[in-house]
């Protein structure tokens, strides 16, 4: 078993529409919910993760330039992040297909998590 | 870890009706002319409520999580823009200090006062400048937490005409500046328009309420939580809103029994009477009783009253329709109406036979107004089959069949038809 992050990112656009009504909100709700507990029932979860605040401050450079940002405008913002247990990246990549981000235009980048032991 | 798989479940509309009680604390502080941004924060604590949740799943008690991150965030906002903005005119100075700020805020989101902050956006959404259109769609909005899309759903119309009445009533609610005022001098006259919308309200889910189009049935459980709602204020609590809770408890008893096993629409007699719910008849011959305190009588007494009388009566045969006929006559001397001639010619029909059910029918005033309703034609078929002239009756089911409103009205009238044979 190798370990994965899935990040994952959307739009303002997109996300307004997910949460567009309270019902609305409360689907999209329950299809994370259910997409998030099917894959801790199969065991695939390492660790739920954390979601991240929408704003913060990028510091840059050699003369350590702080400034505000990402916006919440910007596209692709990386909402927050899940680990996940799978036997190879296609395995990965698979579990990922069921993430309700996608429907809407939203993405999950499956990044595996490098080995930290010294090659055999 | 395992956290998440014991996680209950959210309750079914949880962030519909979490968002009118939201929108109404919010709107306390904010005041109703930026009534947006109410909205704002109620959406900015969903969309944090949705990316904290999906991840830790739902905490014990979510209701309040939500409370406590609105509050937060009005706090956030009235400390950031209160040297640009003028806040609720009604809390005057006392959102500029910290040592006001916090308890106001604190005591804004009080059960207590939500309710009634909920009973006055319900008053001020029901202000007669508005066409009735623009009154349910504010209701619905403001007071139930429907979107947009999910109001057009539910009252049949266009997206876009919705779109526009609820912005419309919005700017109408903003030129107000303040909430309705429960003590106001008009508040008699303005409780009545809100009955009357309550009453349009469950009268749009009731008859539009099929298994193809479940979320009009919730219109009418709507209608009976904010009649609820009415009842538990002291000053809105008055015999007509008894009555119309009663009304609707009762008529509401009969949805389960109103589709037969096919789902569709099924006449009175051939519903299951067995598939009433028993609970809500209770419940609405107990509000029917306490109705009657105070000696006013409103149409809702008599609405519910005639409901009470089929809701007793073990199958259609064995109806009182001498009481029927007599609350009829009382109705069409305080609310003439032609829907309630005809209603009461069915029951004339029922008592002394299908001769003088037809001629009652024949003799409605004003029956030229019936003209688009299906149900005119429907009922002359109905006499003229039970008096044995089938091809009359055909006639007439052909012709109420013609002016069928949707898929319901056209299955119930072909099968009519079909008796005809």
């Amino acid at each position: 078993m190798a370990e994965f992050v899935f990040l994952y990112r959307s739009d303002a656009g997109q996300r307004k529409k997910a949460m567009g009504s309270p019902d609305a909100a409360q689907q999209s709700m329950e299809a994370w919910m259910a997409w998030m507990r099917d894959l801790d029932a199969k065991g695939y979860i390492k660790d739920h993760g954390q979601p991240l605040e929408e704003e913060g401050k990028v510091v840059r450079g050699t003369k350590q330039l702080v400034t505000d940002g990402p916006f919440a405008e910007v596209k692709d913002l990386v909402l927050g992040f899940t680990v996940v247990k799978a036997r190879d990246l296609a395995q990965a990549a698979e579990l990922a297909k069921g993430c309700p981000i996608l429907r809407g235009e939203g993405t999950v980048e499956v990044r595996p998590v490098m080995e930290m032991r010294p090659p055999q | 870890m395992t956290t998440y798989a014991r996680e209950p479940a959210l309750s079914a509309h949880f962030f519909r009706r979490e968002a009118a009680g939201l929108v109404a604390a919010l709107t306390r502080i904010f005041g109703v002319h930026i009534l947006a941004l109410a909205e704002d924060v109620v959406h900015d604590a969903f969309c944090r409520a949705m990316e904290v949740w999906k991840v830790h799943g739902v905490p014990d008690n979510p209701a309040a999580w939500l409370m406590a991150t609105a509050r937060n965030r009005a706090l956030d906002v009235v400390r950031r823009q209160r040297t640009a903005r003028t806040f609720a005119p009604e809390l005057g100075r006392l959102l500029e200090t910290e040592w006001t700020l916090a308890p106001l805020v604190e005591e804004a989101f009080q059960q207590g006062v939500i309710r009634d902050e909920q009973l006055r956006m319900m008053f001020s959404c029901c202000h007669p400048g508005l066409r009735v259109e623009a009154q349910l769609a504010l209701v619905l909005n403001l007071l139930c937490g429907f979107g947009a899309a999910e109001i057009a759903g539910a009252l049949l119309s266009g997206r876009a005409a919705v779109e526009k009445r609820l912005s419309r009533g919005k700017r109408s609610l903003a030129r107000a500046r303040v909430l309705f005022d429960l003590g106001a001098a008009e508040f008699a006259e303005r409780l009545s328009t809100v009955h009357r919308a309550l009453y349009l309200l469950f009268g749009e889910g009731y008859h539009g309420a099929s298994s193809a189009a479940p979320v009009r049935a919730e219109l009418c459980e709507e209608a009976l939580r904010l009649t609820a709602l009415l009842r538990a204020h002291p000053v809105t609590a008055t015999p007509a809103t008894d009555a119309l809770a009663a009304l609707m408890c009762l008529h509401a008893a009969r949805l389960p029994g109103r589709l037969d096993g096919a789902g569709d629409l099924a006449a009175l007699g051939d519903q299951d009477r067995s598939r009433w719910d028993r609970r809500l008849v209770d419940e609405g011959l107990a509000l029917l009783a306490r109705s009657a305190k105070g000696g006013e009588v409103s149409t809702y007494h008599l609405e519910a009253a005639i409901a009470a009388v089929h809701a007793r009566a073990p199958s259609l045969e064995a109806t009182d329709w001498h009481a029927i006929v007599a609350l009829y006559d009382r109705l069409l001397a305080l609310s003439p109406s032609p829907v309630v001639a005809l209603n009461r010619a069915v029951a004339i029909g029922q008592r002394d036979g299908a001769e003088r059910g037809l001629a009652a029918t024949r003799a409605i005033a004003d029956a030229e107004r019936l003209s688009g309703y299906p149900f005119y034609p429907a009922a002359l078929g109905e006499l003229e089959l039970r008096r044995g002239d089938r091809a009359a009756a055909r006639a007439h089911f052909h012709h109420a069949l013609s002016l069928a409103r949707n898929g319901a009205e056209r299955r119930f009238l072909e099968k009519r038809l079909a008796c005809c044979e």
